[in-house]
C-alpha cells in the first residue's frame, strides 16, 4: 500500500523537529505555571534554544572534516530535496538560536515590568519565530522557503501586537502585517515566474535550468521579470530602500524586546534567503541582479544615513541605521561577481557580507539590550535625550554604549570597522572604485549620528531627576561579554572570518 | 640591538596604563589615578630611550622590527619598525605625554581617571601610528586615535566644545576614509598591506595621481593645510590645555608624517607632478595664515594659527624634495612639537589662574610673574625663530633649500621670520609688558614647582635643540637620503 512511500531522513532536520516538539510542550506546560515571573517557561525556552543550537552543531560536526577540492559534498538534502542542511545553514541556525537566546535574556526584566505582555505566549511565539528562521535557512525549495518566511513573519507580527494596550504597537503590527504580506506577494509572484520558465520549484533544479537557458531571448525576458519581483521581495524583507518604509515604524512602535527580536536574528535568516536565491539559484543571471543590488545598496546607504540624523528617538534612529547597514551588506553581495567569474574573489565578497551580517547582529543585540536595561516601568528610555549625561550616571553603561556606537560607526578596534573594511575590500577588488568612495562618504555622514549619541552621553549634563540605573549582575555580565566580543573580534577577526569563509566555501 | 620588543612596549605600555587608571574608578581615587598615570607615562617614555641609544644611524631601512601574523585573511601583519624619520616622533610623543599628565595635575578636577586614561591611551595609539609598517595597522591606529581626542575636547573643553569636537572628528574622519579607499586600492594591486612593499609597487601615473589626491585629503586635513585648516582653531580654543598640547605637538605631525611615509615614496611621480600645488598651498599657509594670526585677540587661537603657518614650512620642505629641505622640515616638526607644547602650556598656566585667554584681559604680567615671563619669553622667541632656539634651525634649513629651489618661493617663505616675530612678540608685549592691567593680574602667583619643572624641561629641549641640532639630524640623515634616492626613480 505504501510501496511508493520512502520515509525521509529525519536526521538533518532534527533541530527543527526538536524545536517544534518543545514549542508544543512549552505551550502546554505554561498553562500550569502560576507564578507571574514564569521562570519555568523561560528556563525551558532557553534550554530548548540551547539544545537546538547544539543539535545543529552536532549534525554539522560530521561535515567539518577536511575535504579535497572537487570532491562532492555529503548529501544533506531530505524531504524530497525541500530541505538542505549544509554547513552555511547549520552555522547560521546555531547563531540564530544564540541570538534569540541573548534577545530573550536581555528582555527578561523588561518583560517582567510590563505586565500587559503575556509572557508565556511571548516565549512560545519567539520559539515559533526561531523555527521559522531555521526552516527558511534550510530551505532548498521555494515552498519551504515561503513556509519558513511566513512562520517567522506571522510570529513576529503577533509578538509586535502582544502589548494590547499600546496604540503604537498595534499600529506597528498592522503595518508589519500589511507590508509583509505585500512583500510576500511580490516574492511569490517572482517565484511563480521562475516556475513558469523552469518548471521547478527546487532551487538547485532552477539553477541548472536557468544555466541551460543562457542565450534564449524569450525566456530571458520572463526570467528577468521574475527576478525583479524576487529581488523586490527580498529587499522588503531586508529593509533596503525603496522597500524600507515598514522598518522605522515597526522598530519604533514595537516594545523594545520585540524590536530586538525583529532587528537581530531575522537578518541572518534573510541573508541566507538572499544568498540561496541569488547566488545559489540565479547566479547565471548575475548581470541582472548585480546592478539591482548595487542600486538598492547605494539608495539604502544614502537615505538611511541621512534620515537617521533627523531622528529624536533612538529606536527610530537605529532603524534608519539598520537600513544603511543593509545597504552596506548588499554592497558585498553585489561585488561578489566579477568579470571572469573568479570563484575565490566571489567567495571573499560573500564572506565579507556574511561577516558583516553576523557582527551587525552582535552589535545590535547589545544596543537594544542596553536600551532595555536602562528602561523602567513606564519609562522606555528610547528617546535620544534619555541618554544625556549617561557617563555621570553610570560610567560602565556609557562605556558599553560608546563601544557599540563606535562599532556601528565603523571606527577601528571595534568589529564594525573590520566588517566595513572587508566589504570595501571586495568592492575595490571587484573594480567598483566609485562605489567604494560613495560608501565611505555615506559612512562619514552616518558617523555623525553615532557621534551624537556619544556626545549626549559624555558631553552633556545629566538630568538631576533621572532615575538611578540598576541592573542585575547577570545583565551586566551578559552586556559586558557582548561588548567584549565586539571589541575582541574587532582586534582578532581572523577566526570568525575563517569560519564565515569556510561555511560558504563548503556550501557553494 | 635589543631583544626586547621595545616598539610594542612603547605602544602598549601607555594603553595598559590607561586601562589601569580607568580601573581606579570614580573621582574619590583621583590622587591614585594621577600617580598611576604619571608612572605609566614615565615608563612609556623610558622605554623609548633605548630606541635612541640603540639606533644605528649608519644603517638604512627599518630597525627594531617586529613582525607577527595578525589577520591572514587580509594578509595584514602586525609589523612595527622605525627608521630615522619616525624614531624621533615616538620619543617626542612619549615625552609630551609626561608633560600633559603633569599639566593636568591640578587643573582637572572632574573625571580625573577618565581624563588621564584618555591621554595615555591616545599616546599609545599615536606611537602606533609612527611605528606601524602595515597599512591596515597604520589605519587602525590612525583612526582609533581620534576617539580619545574627541572625548578630551568634548568632555573637558570650553563652552563650544561639542561643536569643536564634532567638527574635529568629522573633518579628520572624512580625510581618513578616502585614505582607506586608497590603501584598499593598493592592496588590490599588490595583494599585501606591507607599506614597504607598496613603496616598490610600480604604478601608472594616473593611478599615482588619484592615490596622491586621496592621501593628500587625508593628511592635509591632519596637518592642517590651507584650505582644510578651519577645524584646528576651533579645536584648539575649546580643548583643555593638555588637549591643545597633544593636538599641536603630536596630532599635527601625523599628517606630515603621512606625506613622507605614504605620498612621497608610494606616489613619487605624482608628487613631482603636483609639487607646484603643494608648494603653493604651503606658501599660502605660511604667509596668509601668518597674517590671520596677527589679527587674533585670543591667545590660543593665535598660537593655533601660528601652528598652521609653521606646519606650512614642513610641507613646503617636503615638496622641494632636496635633502636639506626634507631634513629641515623634519627638524621643524620636532621643534614645533617642543615650542607649540611650551606655548600652549604657558597659556595654560595663565588660563588656570585667570580663566581667560583674551589678550585684552592681560598686561604687565611680568611684574607679578617674573619667572614665568622669562620662560615665556624664551618660548615666544623660539616661536618667532630666533637663532640658538630650536625654531631657528628648521626654518633656516628650509629657507636655505628654498633659495636653491626658487628665489620667489624663498622670498615668500622668509616673510615668516617677520610675520612670526610680529604676531608672537606683539602678543607677548601686550600680555607680559606694560603696566599691570587690572586687579586680577596684580593677584597672580608665579609658577609653582610643578609648572616650573615642566616649562624648565621644555626650555632645555628648545635650547638644546637650537644649540646642537646635530643630535637630531644625524639620526635622520641616512633615511632621508634613501627616501630621496627612492623618489628620484620613476615608478612606471
Amino acid at each position: 500500500m505504501f510501496e511508493n512511500f520512502a520515509a525521509p531522513n529525519l536526521l538533518p532536520a532534527a533541530p527543527e523537529i526538536f524545536l517544534l516538539f518543545m514549542v508544543c510542550l512549552i505551550l502546554l506546560v505554561d498553562l500550569g505555571v502560576r507564578s507571574p515571573r514564569r521562570d519555568l517557561t523561560f528556563m525551558l525556552t532557553q534550554a530548548t534554544l540551547a539544545v537546538s543550537a547544539l543539535l545543529t552543531l552536532w549534525y554539522a560536526a560530521a561535515d567539518l572534516m577536511p575535504f579535497a577540492p572537487g570532491e562532492p559534498a555529503r548529501a544533506m538534502l531530505t524531504f524530497y530535496n525541500m530541505f538542505i542542511a549544509d554547513l552555511l545553514g547549520s552555522f547560521l541556525k546555531a547563531l540564530v538560536c544564540l541570538a534569540v537566546m541573548a534577545s530573550l535574556a536581555y528582555s527578561r526584566r523588561y518583560l517582567e515590568e510590563r505586565s500587559s505582555i503575556p509572557q508565556g505566549e511571548y516565549c512560545v511565539l519567539a520559539l515559533f519565530a526561531t523555527l521559522g528562521m531555521m526552516v527558511m535557512i534550510s530551505a532548498n525549495h521555494f515552498l519551504s522557503l515561503y513556509l519558513g518566511l511566513e512562520i517567522l513573519s506571522l510570529s513576529l507580527c503577533a509578538l509586535t501586537a502582544l502589548q494590547r494596550d499600546s496604540v503604537t504597537a498595534s499600529e506597528a503590527a498592522m503595518k508589519y502585517f500589511v507590508l509583509g504580506a505585500l512583500a510576500s506577494g511580490m516574492l511569490l509572484y517572482g517565484m511563480s515566474m521562475l516556475y513558469g520558465v523552469t518548471g521547478s520549484l527546487e532551487i538547485t533544479e532552477v539553477a541548472e535550468q536557468v544555466h541551460a537557458m543562457r542565450g534564449m531571448p524569450t525566456n530571458k525576458t520572463v526570467l528577468a521579470f521574475g527576478l525583479v519581483f524576487l529581488v523586490a521581495g527580498l529587499a522588503f524583507k531586508l529593509g533596503a530602500v525603496p522597500f524600507h518604509m515598514w522598518l522605522p515604524d515597526v522598530y519604533h512602535g514595537a516594545p523594545t524586546s520585540v524590536t530586538l527580536l525583529i532587528a537581530a536574528a531575522p537578518k541572518l535568516a534573510a541573508f541566507v534567503m538572499v544568498i540561496r536565491l541569488l547566488v545559489g539559484g540565479l547566479s547565471s543571471l548575475f548581470a541582472d541582479w548585480q546592478s539591482m543590488l548595487m542600486l538598492l545598496a547605494v539608495l539604502s546607504m544614502g537615505l538611511g544615513n541621512f534620515v537617521a540624523i533627523a531622528q529624536q528617538n533612538i529606536k527610530r534612529m537605529l532603524a534608519w541605521s539598520a537600513i544603511a547597514h543593509m545597504g552596506f551588506m548588499l554592497l558585498g553581495l553585489a561585488s561578489g561577481v566579477v568579470r571572469g567569474g573568479n570563484r575565490y574573489i566571489a567567495l571573499e565578497a560573500y564572506t565579507a557580507s556574511l561577516f558583516y551580517m553576523v557582527t551587525y547582529v552582535l552589535a545590535t543585540l547589545a544596543v537594544f539590550g542596553l536600551i532595555m536595561l536602562l528602561s523602567r516601568r513606564g519609562f522606555e528610555s528610547d528617546e535620544l535625550d534619555d541618554f544625556k549625561g549617561l557617563n555621570q550616571r553610570s560610567r560602565w553603561f556609557a562605556a558599553m554604549m560608546l563601544i557599540m556606537m563606535l562599532s556601528l560607526a565603523g571606527i577601528p578596534f571595534f568589529v564594525g570597522f573590520i566588517a566595513k573594511f572587508a566589504v570595501l575590500e571586495s568592492v575595490v577588488i571587484s573594480g567598483h572604485y566609485w562605489l567604494a568612495v560613495l560608501a565611505v562618504l555615506f559612512s562619514l555622514i552616518g558617523a555623525f549620528f553615532y557621534l551624537r549619541v556619544i556626545w549626549l552621553m559624555y558631553f552633556d549634563e545629566a538630568d538631576k531627576n533621572a532615575a538611578p540605573i540598576e541592573a542585575s549582575f547577570a545583565d551586566r555580565t551578559l552586556l559586558s561579554v557582548n561588548s567584549v566580543l565586539v571589541a575582541a573580534i574587532g582586534i582578532f577577526p581572523q577566526f570568525l572570518l575563517n569560519a564565515c569563509g569556510y561555511v560558504l566555501a563548503r556550501s557553494f | 640591538m635589543s631583544s626586547y620588543p621595545l616598539l610594542s612596549l612603547a605602544v602598549w605600555i601607555p594603553v595598559a596604563a590607561g586601562f589601569a587608571v580607568l580601573a581606579t574608578g570614580a573621582d574619590r581615587n583621583a590622587a591614585l589615578a594621577r600617580r598611576i598615570a604619571l608612572a605609566g607615562a614615565a615608563l612609556g617614555f623610558l622605554v623609548t630611550l633605548p630606541l635612541y641609544a640603540g639606533f644605528d644611524t649608519a644603517r638604512s631601512g627599518m630597525q627594531f622590527e617586529e613582525i607577527h601574523a595578525w589577520i591572514p585573511h587580509f594578509n595584514a601583519r602586525y609589523h612595527l619598525g622605525v627608521d630615522g624619520i619616525s624614531l624621533l616622533f615616538v620619543i617626542l610623543n612619549s615625552l609630551v605625554t609626561v608633560f600633559v599628565i603633569l599639566a593636568g595635575w591640578k587643573a582637572v578636577e572632574n573625571q580625573v581617571a577618565q581624563y588621564n586614561a584618555a591621554f595615555l591611551i591616545m599616546s599609545g595609539l599615536m606611537n602606533g601610528i609612527f611605528v606601524a609598517l602595515d597599512g591596515l595597522l597604520f589605519y587602525v591606529f590612525f583612526e582609533a586615535s581620534l576617539i580619545p581626542l574627541y572625548l578630551i575636547v568634548g568632555v573637558w573643553g570650553g563652552p563650544r566644545r561639542v561643536y569643536a569636537a564634532i567638527k574635529f572628528f568629522l573633518y579628520t574622519l572624512s580625510g581618513s576614509l578616502l585614505f582607506l579607499v586608497a590603501i584598499l586600492y593598493l592592496f588590490a594591486r599588490s595583494g599585501s598591506f606591507a607599506i614597504l612593499e607598496w613603496h616598490l609597487l610600480p604604478l601608472a601615473l594616473h593611478e599615482q595621481v588619484w592615490l596622491f589626491i586621496a592621501f593628500l585629503v587625508a593628511f592635509a586635513v591632519k596637518v592642517p593645510m590651507f584650505p582644510l585648516h578651519t577645524w584646528l582653531p576651533d579645536a584648539h580654543v575649546e580643548a583643555p590645555t593638555g588637549g591643545s598640547v597633544v593636538l599641536a605637538a603630536i596630532a599635527l605631525k601625523l599628517g606630515a608624517y603621512g606625506f613622507v611615509r605614504f605620498s612621497l615614496p608610494i606616489t613619487p611621480d605624482a608628487a613631482h607632478e603636483l609639487a607646484w600645488l603643494m608648494i603653493a598651498l604651503s606658501l599660502i599657509a605660511v604667509v596668509y595664515i601668518g597674517f590671520v594670526a596677527l589679527a587674533q585677540t585670543d591667545m590660543k587661537k593665535l598660537v593655533a594659527y601660528s601652528s598652521i603657518s609653521h606646519m606650512g614650512f614642513v610641507t613646503l620642505g617636503f615638496f622641494m624634495m632636496s635633502a636639506l629641505a626634507i631634513e629641515g622640515a623634519l627638524v621643524q616638526m620636532i621643534s614645533h612639537g617642543f615650542v607649540s607644547a611650551a606655548m600652549f602650556l604657558s597659556i595654560g598656566v595663565l588660563y588656570d589662574r585667570m580663566h581667560s585667554r583674551q589678550i585684552a584681559d592681560y598686561g604687565g604680567v611680568a611684574h607679578t610673574m617674573p619667572k614665568f615671563a622669562a620662560l615665556f619669553m624664551l618660548f615666544a622667541m623660539a616661536n618667532a625663530g630666533l637663532p640658538a632656539t630650536s625654531g631657528f634651525v628648521g626654518e633656516f634649513m628650509v629657507i636655505l633649500a628654498a633659495v636653491q629651489f626658487n628665489f620667489w618661493v624663498a622670498f615668500a617663505a622668509a616673510s615668516t621670520l617677520i610675520l612670526g616675530a610680529a604676531y608672537t612678540l606683539w602678543m607677548y608685549k601686550r600680555v607680559i609688558f606694560g603696566a599691570v592691567a587690572n586687579d586680577a593680574v596684580r593677584a597672580l602667583a608665579d609658577l609653582s614647582g610643578r609648572e616650573y619643572l615642566i616649562l624648565g624641561l621644555l626650555a632645555l629641549c628648545v635650547l638644546g635643540m637650537g644649540l646642537y641640532p646635530q643630535a637630531f639630524t644625524e639620526v635622520m640623515h641616512v633615511s632621508v637620503n634613501d627616501l630621496l634616492q627612492h623618489i628620484a626613480l620613476k615608478k612606471y
